[in-house]
């Protein structure tokens, strides 16, 4: 049986990667992705946790955080569609019309 | 070395792997397809720890809804005259910093906490669909309304703001 620890260093190492991806890419749909890959990293600790707890209620959390997630790709695409058609650019650091 | 432990290394590689590829590659599409990787070794995962109708749940929305929505997005927004498929990346100094600073943290709460563990169970594993479907329908039955409406509102919202808004005339 593998210790809970790999699954927890694991799931560290997939956010870490994520807030790299989120901090450091210009492409939105790049920072997109990033966020997907933060929250399967969490997934993966909370379904962690819940097996070697012996307890479900983990496994609920992740179904909720599903729902969110899917929630927010759609949203989230729309208006990075939405932004692409207003000013032909997905680049974040591009778009600052918001910055004074 | 048992056969879940050469599983659990096995997909812990691919995770990192593509996940490492969706972050530093320079192709999108590239990006696109190796998200698609991650989210299978994250799935594997969870068969390893007995959760499966979830993993199933994560190829049916991340694989097959997700990913599909991230191409469409890909697609939808790339010239497809000048063909400028390649991103660049912004001040790569600050983010190392941050992220080390995040994983370091992360990493050492991890290992320095003693997370209480059950005693394991021995003998095949039980299937979770049923004992789920039960607490949804009791213990969780509000949020998983909330979340159905908040489904539909994303749905609605979504369609209203991707649409192509009619010329003033």
């Amino acid at each position: 049986m593998i210790p809970l620890n790999y699954y927890l260093a694991l799931s560290a190492i997939l956010f870490s990667i994520g807030v790299v991806g989120v901090l450091a890419r210009r492409n939105a749909i790049i920072v997109f992705m990033s966020i997907e890959l933060m929250l399967n990293s969490v997934n993966l600790t909370l379904v962690a946790f819940s097996a070697y707890l012996g307890n479900a209620t983990g496994q609920m959390f992740v179904f909720f955080v599903l729902t969110v997630a899917a929630a927010e790709a759609a949203v989230g695409l729309a208006i990075i569609i939405a932004l692409f058609r207003n000013k032909m650019t997905v680049n974040i650091d591009e778009i600052n019309i918001m910055k004074w | 070395m048992s056969l879940i432990d050469i599983l659990f290394y096995f997909f812990a590689t691919i995770a990192v792997v593509s996940a490492s590829i969706v972050v530093f590659s320079r192709n999108i599409i590239y990006s696109a397809f190796s998200l698609l990787f991650t989210f299978f070794a994250v799935a594997g995962l969870y068969v390893l720890l007995n959760a499966d109708f979830l993993a199933i749940t994560q190829l049916l929305i991340y694989v097959g809804g997700i990913l599909v929505l991230m191409l469409f997005g890909v697609m939808l927004t790339h010239k497809v005259v000048s063909v400028d498929m390649k991103t660049g990346t912004l001040k790569i100094l600050p983010a190392a910093l941050i992220t080390s600073m995040i994983a370091g943290t992360l990493i050492g709460i991890f290992t320095v906490t003693d997370w209480r563990v059950a005693p394991l169970q021995t003998g095949d594993p039980i299937p979770t669909a049923k004992g789920i479907g039960e607490m949804f329908m009791t213990t969780w039955l509000l949020p998983f309304e909330v979340a159905s409406v908040i489904l539909l509102i994303a749905l609605i919202g979504a369609a209203i703001i991707a649409r192509r808004e009619k010329e003033a005339k």
